[in-house]
């Protein structure tokens, strides 16, 4: 993009070319940030009118425009509160917890490729990095769970552990069975393999079941019903964040929604071509890529709000079972069944 | 086989429950059952019994229809209702009559139990559909349902 | 072998309180719960957190006036908790009801029910992770409260019954608002089931958890759905019957199994059963007065009295001594949220946090019911 371009050049005139390059970074890193404390804000917002229309609601609609305003004003109410905290709490932990999850999930956002040229970081280990970085987040649950000294919080940070670290294997296998369909793990290659049919379409029969898998397992990563047993209000109150209050509790809340985001923008770019048009029809105007993309992430959130608002919750033991004895040896069947397409030549492409 | 039939039945019945929001999300615009309180305090019209607080009518001539029998008194369950009354001269007769000089109906206690209201020989005291009955201060809470001045409506002892 | 590898890694039990602030146990119910990590060790409930010596007032109060205080009872099932006091006394004194209150009083009790059970469903719900449902059990709920509003005043504390008949006849409107309640009704019951019942994340949260055998539940005093889940045929309407349910046909609903979801189904299929007897009566409303004209002041015969009924939660019983006065020597409620709480312990050791929670739901508790 060319106004990207023009500042590129013109921080590289003004300073030497190391200290350039980290304004350059830090100003993207600014500008992300913005863009997704407003799009978490947003999507927060949209939970509740999906929520709203599903039980024959109307949802928030006095702030602003149809209540448009009215998560920035839960979030100044929040930013304004007091700051609570058990007194046997450990301190640093405590207050270490809400930052490692906002990072993580603000750090991933990093790689999704908007369109052509809008993405921040091309790295050549994309959907790794991206696996990786997600599973990194549960250290915060599972720390805020254990400094803030409540049974309750206990109770839900250790049904996180168990959680994450099953469902992060089906995660990870149902994005590989995609991954040998493009041969490469960079985001920008796997959406320009895209350019002959999104994968869903290449991979078909094999491709649904990854995806279905992996809509199932990243529910469960971000924490969201009906695997939402980390917070489960009707058995541990709020879980993990009981006793966190204002920001802190501000920071756990924005990161659910963007951790769904980010899961959501994974299935894009891997099972429907990221930015792309379908059927390419609006492949000479590249900037529309940003409309698309969000378009197809919005789809998937909407799904993942229509499974929130449909579903009765999971016990932990079944959770478990659903992930080990049917998803885990689904996934590697999958993969399987996946490997000898790749190999015979049974994709679709155009 | 059943590993498979049972993950189809269960993806199956999952569905099924989603169709059944899915369809009233799709009816969302008027199948919303929301009463939006305050906004629609105009057209909110409460049921001709519901029982919002006891009232006691007055006519035109500043006269109600209570002669400070105590039947109410007696019935409420919860100390709600006090009467206050006195022998006074009729100044038409000139005989000494039982008259109510207060009527007292302490609200905040009141539990709507209707029992006052269908012990009352002369319909003197009904409910009104009023249900905003909150006040900032509790002693607002304590009525005297006549009003100052108010007298017996007369022919209502015969 | 596997004693020594338990003994190695010894777990230890802790204790946490559930309650009396707490989503799952609606209302002021406090559980002291033992725990081995998830699985639940002991359950010891606490009440008395809204102890409102409601048996106590009562023998201050006249009759008429005891019959507005078992509303706040079990408010859910207000106009039966009142019905069972108005029957103890009328039967007391030998009263003859005219038959149009005992029709009135038997369809106000079955909606009353449907008003009870639509609510435990959308809460049942909301219990297991379902937060839709509670939205559409409240939806149905709304329709029946109206029809209260209109004809009692109230919607929820509606003190309809006095002992002698009703406070005052039905509305105009009543027998048409109920059939239009039962036409819309039908419509939604089987939604019930297509979005919870045969949900397969919600059959696998209620089978076979928390099983209640029968011999345990004639033991523990269970009844209500809770009992017949269980097999034990304990409907009182059935064996004991009341007001109009002796002209109406209707199946008793037992299931066998005695685990959640066979409460589950009870309560759901009763709710069938609610409908079509208000379906036999509400044509047949026979004319007449609403009431037996009692003295004003009622004093019973001196003796005791029992009565009992079928609330929403189960069996109701009323027992009066009297000496001879305006006020009850002695008043005291069997409330069946009582006795179905004593079976906590008893169901839910050995299951985990979230079957606690779901076995809890399904015992239909309220708590106003169980202190008094």
């Amino acid at each position: 993009m060319n106004i990207t371009k023009n500042i590129h050049e013109w921080l590289f005139s003004l300073m030497p070319a190391t200290t350039a390059s980290i304004v350059e970074m830090v100003l993207i890193a600014v500008v992300y940030l913005g863009i997704f404390a407003v799009a978490g804000l947003y999507l927060v917002l949209l939970e509740r009118k999906v929520a709203a229309w599903f039980q024959l609601r109307l949802g928030p609609n006095r702030v602003g425009y149809q209540g448009l305003l009215q998560t920035m004003a839960d979030a100044l109410k929040l930013v304004s509160k007091e700051l609570t905290g058990t007194i046997k709490a450990d301190k640093f932990l405590y207050n270490l917890a809400p930052y490692f999850v906002i990072i993580t999930a603000l750090m991933a956002i990093s790689l999704f490729p908007f369109t052509q040229e809008f993405q921040a970081f091309d790295i050549n280990i994309g959907i790794f990095f991206l696996i990786a970085i997600s599973s990194i987040g549960v250290i915060g649950i599972l720390l805020a769970g254990w400094s803030s000294n409540n049974k309750f919080a206990l109770i839900g940070a250790m049904r996180s552990g168990v959680q994450t670290i099953s469902y992060e294997l089906s995660v990870g296998l149902s994005l590989l069975t995609m991954v040998l369909m493009t041969g490469s793990l960079q985001l920008s290659q796997i959406v320009e393999v895209q350019k002959h049919g999104w994968l869903i379409v290449q991979g078909h029969i094999p491709a649904v079941i990854a995806f279905m898998i992996y809509m199932i397992a990243g529910t469960a990563e971000t924490n969201r019903a009906p695997f939402d047993l980390v917070e489960a209000e009707s058995e541990l109150g709020a879980g993990f964040h009981t006793e966190y209050s204002g920001m802190k509790f501000a920071y756990f809340f924005l990161a659910e929604f963007i951790n769904m985001f980010i899961i959501a923008s994974i299935a894009t770019t891997v099972f429907f071509g990221a930015y792309l048009s379908p059927f390419g029809i609006t492949e000479n105007i590249p900037l529309l890529g940003v409309f698309w993309f969000l378009i197809k992430t919005l789809a998937i959130i909407f799904l993942m709000m229509w499974f929130r608002w449909t579903f009765p919750r999971l016990r932990i033991d079944q959770l478990l079972v659903l992930e080990w004895k049917y998803l885990l040896p689904l996934n590697l069947m999958n993969l399987i069944i996946m490997a000898l397409m790749v190999l015979l030549g049974l994709t679709i492409q155009f | 086989m059943s590993y498979f039939s049972d993950i189809y039945n269960g993806v199956k019945t999952l569905l099924t429950g989603m169709s059944v929001t899915g369809k009233y999300f799709l009816h969302s615009r008027k199948g919303a059952i929301t009463q939006q309180y305050p906004d629609n305090r105009a057209t909110l019209q409460m049921f001709e019994r519901f029982r919002g607080e006891v009232v006691m009518p007055h006519d035109e001539n500043n006269e109600h229809r209570c002669t400070g029998c105590q039947k109410c008194e007696l019935a409420c369950p919860n100390g709600s209702i006090e009467i206050i009354w006195d022998r006074q001269i009729d100044p038409e007769t000139g005989k000494k009559k039982k008259m109510i000089d207060q009527h007292i109906y302490h609200l905040g206690m009141c539990t709507m139990c209707s029992l006052c209201i269908e012990a009352c020989p002369t319909d003197a005291i009904k409910w009104a559909q009023n249900f905003e009955n909150s006040v900032y201060d509790r002693t607002y809470l304590t009525r005297v349902l006549n009003k100052p001045g108010s007298k017996l409506m007369p022919g209502v002892e015969d | 072998m596997d004693t020594t590898v338990i003994n190695n890694f010894k777990s230890e039990e802790y204790q946490i309180n559930m309650g009396p602030q707490h989503p799952a146990t609606h209302g002021v119910l406090r559980l002291l719960l033992t725990i081995d990590g998830e699985i639940i060790k002991r359950v010891e409930p606490d009440l008395g957190y809204i102890h409102r010596s409601i048996e106590k007032m009562c023998e201050r109060d006249s009759y008429q006036q005891i019959v507005h205080l078992t509303d706040r009872m079990d408010y859910l099932s207000s106009h039966i908790n009142n019905e069972a006091v108005c029957l103890t006394v009328e039967n007391a004194l030998q009263l003859e009801i005219p038959e149009r209150v005992k029709v009135i009083r038997t369809i106000i009790a079955e909606l009353t029910r449907i008003a009870s059970h639509t609510l435990w469903w959308g809460v049942m719900g909301m219990d297991v992770g379902a937060l839709t449902t509670y939205f559409y059990g409240f939806r149905d709920r709304e329709l029946i409260n109206d029809i209260f509003e209109e004809t009692c005043g109230a919607r929820l504390t509606m003190n309809y019954n006095i002992p002698g008949g009703l406070m005052f006849d039905i509305h105009p409107n009543f027998v048409k608002r109920t059939k239009e309640f039962i036409d819309h009704f039908k419509t939604k019951l089987p939604e019930y089931d297509l979005l919870l019942s045969n949900n397969i994340i919600f059959r696998k949260r209620m089978e076979g958890i928390g099983i209640l055998s029968k011999d345990d539940a004639i033991s523990f005093g269970a009844s209500g759905p809770v009992g017949r889940a269980s097999g034990y045929s304990c409907d009182v309407r059935k064996h004991h019957s009341y007001s109009a349910y002796d002209r109406v046909t209707f199946n008793e609903i037992l299931k066998t199994e005695g685990d959640t979801y066979a409460r589950y189904q009870v309560r759901i299929l009763e709710m069938w059963e609610s409908l079509s007897i208000i379906e036999q009566l509400i044509d047949n409303i026979p004319e007449g007065e609403f009431f037996t004209k009692t003295n004003t002041v009622i004093k019973l015969p001196e003796g005791e009295y029992y009565q009992k009924v079928e609330t929403a939660r189960g069996e109701l019983g009323v027992y009066i001594v009297s000496t001879g006065t305006k006020n009850p020597y002695r008043m005291k409620f069997r409330s069946p949220g009582f006795s179905n709480l004593s079976l906590l312990n008893h169901i839910a050791v050995g299951g985990k946090i979230g079957d606690l929670v779901a076995t809890m739901a399904t015992l239909d508790l309220v708590i106003p019911d169980i202190d008094r």
